[in-house]
């Protein structure tokens, strides 16, 4: 498995496959269409949602606001509470401090939660390198790692697979990792779940140190919380001696009333139920209950130079429930691995290129990953404008100009490959600023319409491929609003 | 009451037709029909695309054109959306950048009198019976910048419900992305090919001779796919369906 993504085509060249295969295809329609209607469902039942998405939208954008404030006061509490914090600007850094932490337990072996933020930094990998093996414990996690796989959405990482393709991959796999599977396992859900719980059962058991993400952090109390549906990264959380969590720095709430908005719109968004199974906090440690060591790993890795933009900023509200990538047509049809990086679907395409720049070719081609439909909007509890993004990644490519990286203000050039669509836009400008222009344009296309054939070669195939181009009419509108005085001359009167 | 038509490049010059539509039904419901001939284009595809630089002198020009009327009427969901949800921004970004009020000062006067033809028919002349014949099955397709930047909401499927002789068949999936998405057509075609053979499958489930949209830049997509797979279905503005009448039916 690799975390990486390094030197992954464009997104379009991705989606190709993808949008062919038709297995995934499939598999991305049932799963996607069956969540969406759940969550509309339960979304529907609350009776001031709207409410709450403002709320939790100002409760973040204040937050961010104020980061800087909020986490000193995380760090003192967190403190004050019995755990260690330590600040990490990058991935390489905070793999490394975890790998050290990892060491000093003399353990060689991990228990995971879910966690995207241990995704994004490759942690697995950097913990293999270094000789120590990292479980993870979450199903859908675990069919992607014993798969060799990537995950390819938010929650549920291996919504690609079918219960087929689950059952092969436990049949083959697990021996190698632990506790094979039952003999004759078949493919059904409680079968496949009982053999996972077996498999699982032992690493908890075992393991004395275990890793974890966050879904918030309370400031002022220094409580983090996992949000969980299966009660395994309960496991992970309360089982072993010592505790490592790796957190982005933009999962701060101020205060503990503040998770009554979140704990209601994030379940309800993600799984589409009303209230989240296993919801685990811990405040630093606590005596004969729970780990006794525990360490908090917050990790920059380019959020303070996302934060430094305008319009993009607002990524950092996203709370990872995955109701943009479920709702998204593109996504449904070019699926979660076309994305190039642990965030895939709409959020995905904002945030990769903010995160990690434009300038690998995958991440400057991210920002056209959207026809702008706006759905990821409209279902966003958090009240991102991804489409507003999206379009301001989209400037970023053509244009270039100034940007944070590292902390520094740098200025960017317009990305390679866009010269001729840049030119096209140029001249239609120019066209466009001139009636008359326009006009003699419009003519000439008129005129020579019996020469138009129906596909296009070269690179209107990219149109003309799967549809049939219009027929062009034999005079433009304003052609014949000229010659009939706007129609009431009597005759062509709106035929 | 005197409007001013802003047909849109588009329809301009690929579908006549549409314009026509909707100075026929206008002018019968007691409106006087203006089209600027200085006219061009809203910058929308130049905005989405990322070149909102190279928008902002088309947006001038939008205004300077259209300024002076007392209401603009579109036929275009995604046009409208435009004017009304991106002018705006466009301004606020342009002064972010220490340009100062003057874009902004420019556009404001068309962003409110701008008009979506039906919510024209609906919210200004309150009308959902138009007077229209159209012995057809129909399934409507609401577009996204209509439905989720306008929020059009139900206005078409009212005004479509009140024409004479039309059967209005429920579109599965009416609310899912034709897959057109400007640029995106071209730049991400494989993903948008599959996003319209799943549209025009809803439709064509529905039996309906006729798809109907009101942005005809999502319906010549869908247009072009329903030809190539050949359903024997067809494209057809809502303008053109209102504008029909007994007299003078559309086809
Ligand atoms: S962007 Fe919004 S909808 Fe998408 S995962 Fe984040 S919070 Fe959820």
């Amino acid at each position: 498995m690799s975390g990486t993504y390094l030197g992954m085509p464009a997104f379009p060249k991705a989606a190709h496959e993808a949008v062919h295969d038709a297995t995934l295809r499939g598999n991305l329609r049932h799963a996607t269409h069956t969540i969406r209607a759940k969550r509309a469902k339960a979304v529907a039942e609350v009776s001031d949602w709207d409410a709450l998405r403002e709320a939790g939208k100002r409760i973040k954008d204040h937050t961010l606001r104020h980061l800087d404030r909020y986490l000193v006061q995380l760090e003192a509490s967190v403190t004050a509470a019995g755990g260690t914090v330590h600040w990490a600007a990058d991935a390489d850094e905070a793999n490394r401090i975890v790998a050290d932490l990892v060491r000093a337990t003399g353990e060689s072996e991990v228990v995971k939660v879910k966690s995207m933020t241990t995704q994004e930094i490759g942690l697995n990998e950097a913990l293999e390198a270094e000789g120590i093996r990292a479980y993870e414990t979450d199903l859908a996690e675990l069919i992607v790692q014993l798969g060799r796989d990537r995950p390819s959405h938010i929650l549920v990482p291996a919504i690609h697979r079918n219960r087929g393709e689950i059952r092969d991959i436990f049949r083959k796999e697990m021996s190698e990792w632990g506790r094979p599977a039952p003999e004759g396992l078949t493919d059904t859900p409680a079968e496949l779940a009982e053999a996972a719980r077996l498999h699982l059962r032992e690493k908890f058991l075992r393991a004395k140190v275990g890793i974890s993400g966050a879904n918030f952090m309370v400031a002022e109390t220094g409580t983090l919380v996992v949000v969980e549906s299966e009660g395994n990264g309960r496991m992970c959380l309360t089982l072993p001696e010592t505790l490592i969590s790796v957190v982005g720095i933009e999962k701060i709430l101020p205060t503990w009333q503040d998770l009554e908005v979140f704990l209601q719109t994030l379940p309800r968004s993600s799984t589409a139920e009303r209230m989240n199974p296993y919801t685990t906090m811990w405040t630093g440690t606590t005596d004969g209950d729970g780990p006794s060591t525990f360490h908090l790993v917050l990790l920059d890795n380019g959020r303070t130079d996302t934060l430094a933009d305008e319009v993009g900023r607002q990524a950092l509200r996203c709370i990872r429930c995955s109701a943009c990538l479920n709702v998204c047509p593109v996504y449904e049809r070019a699926g979660g691995h076309a994305y190039g990086s642990v965030y895939p679907g709409p959020i995905g395409a904002i945030l990769s290129p903010q995160l990690r720049g434009v300038t690998s070719e995958i991440d400057a081609s991210l920002p056209y990953a959207s026809s702008l439909c706006g759905a990821c909007y409209e279902v966003c509890p958090v009240a991102i404008d991804i489409p507003e993004v999206l379009v301001h990644l989209r400037e970023r490519v053509v244009e270039g100009g100034q940007v944070t990286s590292n902390g520094n203000k740098v200025v960017l050039k317009p990305a390679k490959g866009h010269a001729a669509e840049r030119a096209a836009m140029r001249a239609a400008r120019w066209a466009f600023s001139r009636p008359g222009a326009l006009r003699a344009g419009q003519r000439l296309v008129s005129r020579s319409r019996r020469l138009h054939p129906r596909s296009l070669p070269g690179p209107g195939k990219a149109w003309s491929g799967t549809r049939d181009l219009p027929a062009v009419p034999k005079e433009p509108f304003r052609d014949w609003w000229q010659r009939t005085n706007g129609g009431m001359d009597g005759k062509g009167a709106a035929k | 009451m005197r409007v001013a038509l802003f047909l849109t490049c588009v329809n301009d010059t690929l579908y006549p037709d549409t314009g026509r539509a909707v100075v026929k039904l206008l002018t019968r419901l007691g409106v006087e029909v203006d089209f600027p001939m200085a006219q061009t284009c809203c910058g929308q595809a130049h905005y989405n695309t990322g070149y909102r630089h190279e928008a902002e002198p088309l947006a001038r020009h939008f205004s300077d054109v259209f300024g002076e009327y007392e209401a603009i009427v579109t036929p275009s969901g995604s046009c409208g959306a435009m004017v009304r949800e991106l002018y705006p921004r466009m301004g606020e970004r342009a002064r972010a950048e220490g340009r100062g009020n003057s874009l902004a000062t420019t556009l404001a006067p068309v962003v409110p009198k701008t008009y979506e033809l039906t919510e024209f028919l609906v919210d200004v002349l309150g009308v959902t019976d138009v007077g229209a014949y159209y012995p057809h099955k129909v399934t409507y397709h609401p577009t996204c910048h209509g439905l989720r930047g306008l929020g059009l909401g139900d206005r078409p499927r009212r005004l479509l419900q009140a024409v004479k002789g039309l059967e209005l068949a429920e579109l599965p999936g009416a609310e899912e992305c034709c897959g057109f998405g400007g640029t995106f057509a071209l730049k991400n075609s494989d993903v948008s090919a599959a996003m319209g053979a799943d549209k025009v499958r809803n439709a064509a489930s529905t039996g309906a001779e006729v798809l109907c949209a009101a942005d005809n830049s999502c319906l010549m997509h869908i247009g072009g796919t329903m030809a190539r797979l050949s359903t024997g279905m067809r494209p057809v503005h809502i303008a053109e369906i209102l504008a029909s009448t007994e007299e003078e039916p559309a086809v």
